[in-house]
């Protein structure tokens, strides 16, 4: 504790763009945080991200910064890590930008195992455009696309991105703050594709339609409803509720993408030497 | 014995060793008729010079990642044809706004939609010059033969990374699969261009315009030297990060197309034969244009005063090469392309009711022929 993280961050650019009680501000601490427990270079780390609320946040953040276009900061950090493995690339994404327009770009992504760490910022709302219903927006709740309640079934994150073969998989919650730093450290630490579910709320246009009128309520539902993945496995599924687990789901090792490559490239310029 | 220089190329594979050439290192694509050859080569070719091929699960992956390779440093290319080009706009658009050296080849096939995807066409002209949103200019260089494709994906790269900019190498199915003679030019003949770089330690500004000839072009760190700089689509000020303020947001915006356009008459380039007399000119591109100084030279044989300017350099457009011909006394202006007119628009815009602008157009993949441009030049006279 108590190191000064100001200097991951690009303080002249403050005041943020984000409302007031947004939750953005604490998934960014916990990166630089986790950045600083690691004692990352910060040259040698580049933050990607797409289009919304949370994709402004590496306009805040010292490093190499890219905001590139609406869903599509895993395509652009695919190229980045390519052309440079040795720098730690961490894309920052919300549910829109990763699950909806960029979905595509998640699921091959985890496929390859390519060596990103994505952080979803997931407040379960098009925030920037004042409160759209995303994929992951639960059934029942109200949207400003969803006035009757949300229609369609939503999309666990995690499940997902497991699905598609991602070799490091967790959730947590900016109400469980130090544990959402510790599995973001763990992401970056993993070699091959990471993801981190990261809850965070957006009172202005989520909560305020959905009973929980302020920051604080939203972080108390996160309280209330977050359970450890060991407890959820052991909880009867008519007990689950609205209740969600959080925690590691997966850490597996897999051949990563780069490297995997890089011994292509071997074995052609061997080749072509030989002749 | 030295060894020989001269290869029998397919067009797409002159465009994979021009690009090789120019220091291309990394490569995304996504498989599309005509262009597949492209990035089937560059898989083969890419990794023996210690680059980096990547298949990406769509067309606006591949544009996004060639983006992002080239901040990281590399000289990256994109190919695909008419369906990939539309969906690609988004990512060159931000290329062009975030000033990301790049080229992207399109070989052209019938559109509109699917088309006819093994027939040749030239109906992107006007999509490679507009089809993004917001006002940018665009470098667009469109080569007739294969030793073209060669030497000018050379020169998309070499524009590309002195302009801080996406160039589109604009080619057709015919130009692309068409086997022909390239000689290659000796190692010390070749002109390779880099992109200026910031000087170490120095306070970067990457997206400040500075002093001299060139000073309107920036120079690009890469990510990873040092610099940590923002990149953003978002309309941003000299230290590339966003604004509101219209002020700064104008001189940006403006930059990014007077670069392209204050040079117009440097990157214009174009092949003219018998202009200088000519009362009759044929303009044309790409593949019709081989048709094109076919006819041309049959009917100077038998003494008909017409003559030839082959567009090499699509956009910025020659204005100025079209007016200078058209200042002598000009009976008509006939344009051979394959689309229903997109150039002969474009012409007759130059030549501003100074002669009559008459299309020879085909658009379901039949090549125009040299007779059919004898035919209209024979029915002006």
């Amino acid at each position: 504790m108590g190191s000064d993280l100001t200097k991951y961050l690009r303080v002249e650019k403050l005041p943020h763009i984000w409302c007031a009680g947004c939750g953005h501000g604490i998934v960014t601490q916990a990166i630089v945080r986790a950045i600083d427990e690691l004692g990352l270079d910060p040259a040698k780390v580049t933050i990607v991200s797409g289009i919304g609320c949370s994709s402004r946040a590496p306009g805040y953040m010292n490093f190499d910064t890219l905001h590139t276009t609406h869903g599509r900061a895993i395509a652009f950090a695919t190229g980045v890590k390519l052309a440079r493995p040795e720098l730690k690339v961490i894309v920052i994404t919300g549910d829109g930008d990763a699950a909806a327009i960029g979905g595509n770009h998640l699921i091959h992504a985890a496929r390859r195992n390519i060596d990103l760490t994505v952080v979803c910022y997931n407040n379960s709302i098009y925030g920037m455009t004042s409160g759209q219903y995303s994929p992951v927006t639960p059934l029942g709740s109200f949207a400003s696309t969803a006035p009757y309640g949300m229609v369609e079934r939503p999309f666990d994150l995690c499940e997902l991105v497991m699905g598609a073969g991602g070799t490091f998989v967790a959730r947590s919650t900016t109400y469980h703050a130090r544990h959402l730093t510790n599995v973001i450290k763990q992401a970056i630490q993993h070699k091959g594709f990471s993801f981190v579910d990261a809850l965070s709320q957006c009172p202005t246009y989520f909560g305020r339609r959905n009973n929980m009128k302020d920051a604080l309520a939203m972080l108390n539902w996160y309280k209330e409803n977050a359970v450890s993945r060991d407890d959820w496995a052991k909880m009867p599924p008519a007990e689950r509720g609205s209740k969600f687990p959080i925690g590691v789901f997966r850490d597996e090792e897999a051949p990563e993408y780069c490297e995997t490559y890089r011994k292509v490239i071997e074995k052609a310029m061997e080749e072509v030497g030989a002749k | 014995m030295e060894e020989s220089r001269s290869r029998l190329y397919q067009g797409n594979e002159a465009c994979v060793e021009g690009a090789i050439a120019a220091g291309m290192r990394f490569f995304a694509g996504y498989p599309i008729t005509p262009s597949t050859e492209i990035a089937e080569l560059c898989s083969v070719r890419l990794p023996q010079v210690g680059g980096t091929f990547i298949q990406m699960e769509d067309e606006i992956a591949s544009m996004a990642a060639v983006c992002g390779a080239s901040l990281a440093g590399l000289k990256a290319m994109t190919a695909t044809s008419g369906p990939g080009f539309s969906l690609k706009q988004e990512n060159i658009g931000f290329a062009a706004e975030a000033e990301i050296p790049c080229v992207i080849v399109n070989v052209q096939r019938v559109g509109p939609s699917t088309g006819m995807p093994t027939s040749p066409a030239q109906g992107d002209l006007m999509q490679a010059r507009w089809g993004r949103h917001g006002d940018q200019e665009i470098v667009v260089l469109s080569p007739a033969y294969v030793d073209e494709v060669y030497s000018l994906t050379i020169e998309a790269f070499n524009i590309a990374e002195e302009l801080r900019t996406p160039v589109i190498l604009l080619m057709d199915e015919v130009v692309g699969h068409l086997r022909e003679k390239v000689t290659l030019p000796k190692p010390g003949d070749l002109v390779i261009k880099d992109r200026k770089k910031p000087v170490p330690g120095s306070r970067y500004l990457p997206y400040a315009p500075g002093e001299g000839e060139d000073g309107d072009v920036p120079p690009l760190a890469a990510f990873g030297d040092g610099f940590r700089f923002h990149v953003t689509g978002l309309t941003h000020g000299p230290d590339g990060f966003p604004t509101n303020s219209p002020s700064v947001g104008e001189p940006q915006i403006k930059r990014i197309n007077s670069k392209i356009s204050s040079r117009r008459e440097k990157l214009c380039k174009a092949e003219e034969l018998f202009t200088e007399d000519a009362d009759i000119l044929v303009v044309s591109f790409g593949s019709s244009a081989r048709s094109a100084k076919k006819a041309v030279k049959d009917l100077r044989a038998v003494g008909v005063k017409v003559g030839l300017l082959r567009l090499i350099t699509l956009w910025p457009f020659p204005e100025h090469v079209i007016q200078r011909i058209a200042a002598g006394k000009l009976k008509a202006v006939i344009v051979p392309e394959m689309n229903l007119g997109q150039l002969a628009r474009e012409v007759r815009r130059c030549l501003d009711g100074r002669a009559p602008v008459i299309g020879v157009n085909r658009v379901a993949g039949k090549l125009i022929e040299p007779a059919d441009v004898i035919r209209a030049v024979q029915e002006v006279k």
